[in-house]
């Protein structure tokens, strides 16, 4: 079999073991969102208005949580200097992770979110293109999460550092797939454009994230 | 084929671990780096498997396969032992059979004596079974260069003939062996190189 499809099958059938990371993310994104009605208090309207932007800011918030692990764990039991020697280079290695973390952990998220936006309010008619925005938009952070989970590899506190260098680069994303669902509800204009863009960025990050991250695991398995 | 460091510098952290560090390795010979604790036989193996950029000096493989790297030929066995412990002894080591590209799988498994515990997760496995299932890598994907640090750490016995016994027929086979060790690893390693203390010949 190509080595790309069983390193992406063999990620899958890990996460699926241990099973935790997908739960805690699923977890994580019910109780952000869960809490915040309770702090803005019972307004329907407002509820409704801010929910697609909540529904993303959570994701991405949930979505980070795991992505610390794309490398972690492999470079902490030595699997990574095998494959620095394998068949493929180490760009497509981080490429068929991040792919593996996109289907096992950022899918279940936005299978979710419909169901969370329930709790929001969010007008019917915004449904459509949220789960649109959110299957075109969550490559996106998985292979951004990337970057940062290569650069932290070595780091013991990781995980919030990786934070802090992986949230700013989500903010167009965030822009990008919230400004189509509002479009969508209340116009003016289509929300096509930018729902363009939001699909560039992610085939974009598809591309050069893989690079970057691969130049990271470089640095760190010296 | 011929395996031939020149020069070769190494600097972690500032300080300098080795330099002018030469060597030859012909295939069917193999390199025993020896030293105490820091002298690089590590660092001298990681970089041969490309893992680690040599601050100065070449590494390369002559007459081998042109169009690849030393770190596509070779196998390198590190401290960590590479393995999931969720998946099984045989999902282990099937995935590296087929990513590496190999194959024989159950033989891999019978030769190291893995056989019975195949079923087993590897989260179950002693240091010494963990060891053998990281050792059984060398057999799943043929590769010419054999690069192990410090093998035989908490393998038993019966288990160091074996791979004594499997040393020896990758070198009869013409392949390239370097190991640092300190203990004996029951195979003779025609070429020599002892590390540490400033100078290294």
């Amino acid at each position: 079999m190509n080595p790309f499809v069983l390193l992406v099958a063999r990620d899958l059938k890990l996460a699926w073991r241990e099973g935790g990371a997908v739960f805690t993310a699923l977890g994580f994104y019910l109780a952000v969102v869960a809490m915040l009605p309770f702090g803005l208090g019972p307004d329907l309207n407002l509820l409704s208005r801010i929910a697609p932007g909540v529904l993303w800011v959570a994701l991405l918030l949930s979505a980070l949580l795991s992505v610390d692990r794309i490398f972690h764990n492999d470079f902490e039991d030595g699997a990574l200097e095998p494959m620095a020697g394998g068949p493929l280079p180490l760009e497509l290695v981080a490429a068929a992770k991040s792919l593996a973390h996109w289907l096992s952990t950022g899918l279940p998220l936005v299978l979710a979110a419909p169901l969370l936006g329930l709790l929001l309010n969010l007008p019917s008619e915004a449904y459509g293109m949220l789960m649109l925005t959110m299957l075109v938009g969550t490559p996106a952070v998985s292979f951004i999460g990337s970057i940062g989970a290569a650069l932290t590899l070595g780091l013991r506190r990781g995980g919030l550092l990786l934070s802090l260098l992986i949230l700013p680069l989500q903010v167009p994303v965030l822009i990008f797939a919230v400004s189509a669902v509002t479009v969508s509800v209340t116009g003016p204009g289509s929300p096509l454009p930018a729902l363009a863009i939001l699909a560039a960025l992610s085939l974009a990050s598809m591309v050069l994230a893989p690079l970057a991250a691969a130049a990271a695991i470089r640095m760190n398995l010296q | 084929m011929q395996l031939i460091g020149e020069k070769l510098t190494c600097v972690r952290g500032g300080r300098t671990v080795f330099s002018g560090l030469s060597f030859k390795v012909a295939a069917g010979d193999g390199l025993l780096l020896t030293g105490p604790n820091g002298a690089g036989k590590s660092s001298l193996l990681r970089m041969i498997a490309g893992l680690l950029r040599p601050q100065a000096g070449t590494l390369r493989l002559s007459r081998g396969p042109a169009e690849r790297d030393i770190g596509e030929l070779c196998h390198f066995i590190g401290h960590a032992n590479g393995i999931k412990r969720v998946l099984t002894v045989e999902e282990n080591l099937r995935f590296w059979s087929g990513y590496l590209g190999g194959e024989g799988v159950d033989k891999a498994l019978a030769t190291l004596g893995l056989e019975s515990i195949r079923d087993v997760p590897a989260a179950l496995l002693s240091a010494g079974q963990a060891r053998r299932l990281a050792l059984a890598r060398l057999l799943v994907a043929p590769r010419p260069l054999w690069l192990l640090d410090e093998p035989t750490v908490s393998l038993d016995a019966a288990s160091q003939a074996t791979f004594a016994r499997l040393i020896r027929a990758h070198l009869a086979s013409r392949g390239i062996v370097a190991a640092a060790t300190h203990l004996p690893l029951g195979a003779t390693f025609r070429r020599k190189l002892t590390l540490g203390k400033g100078g290294s010949q």
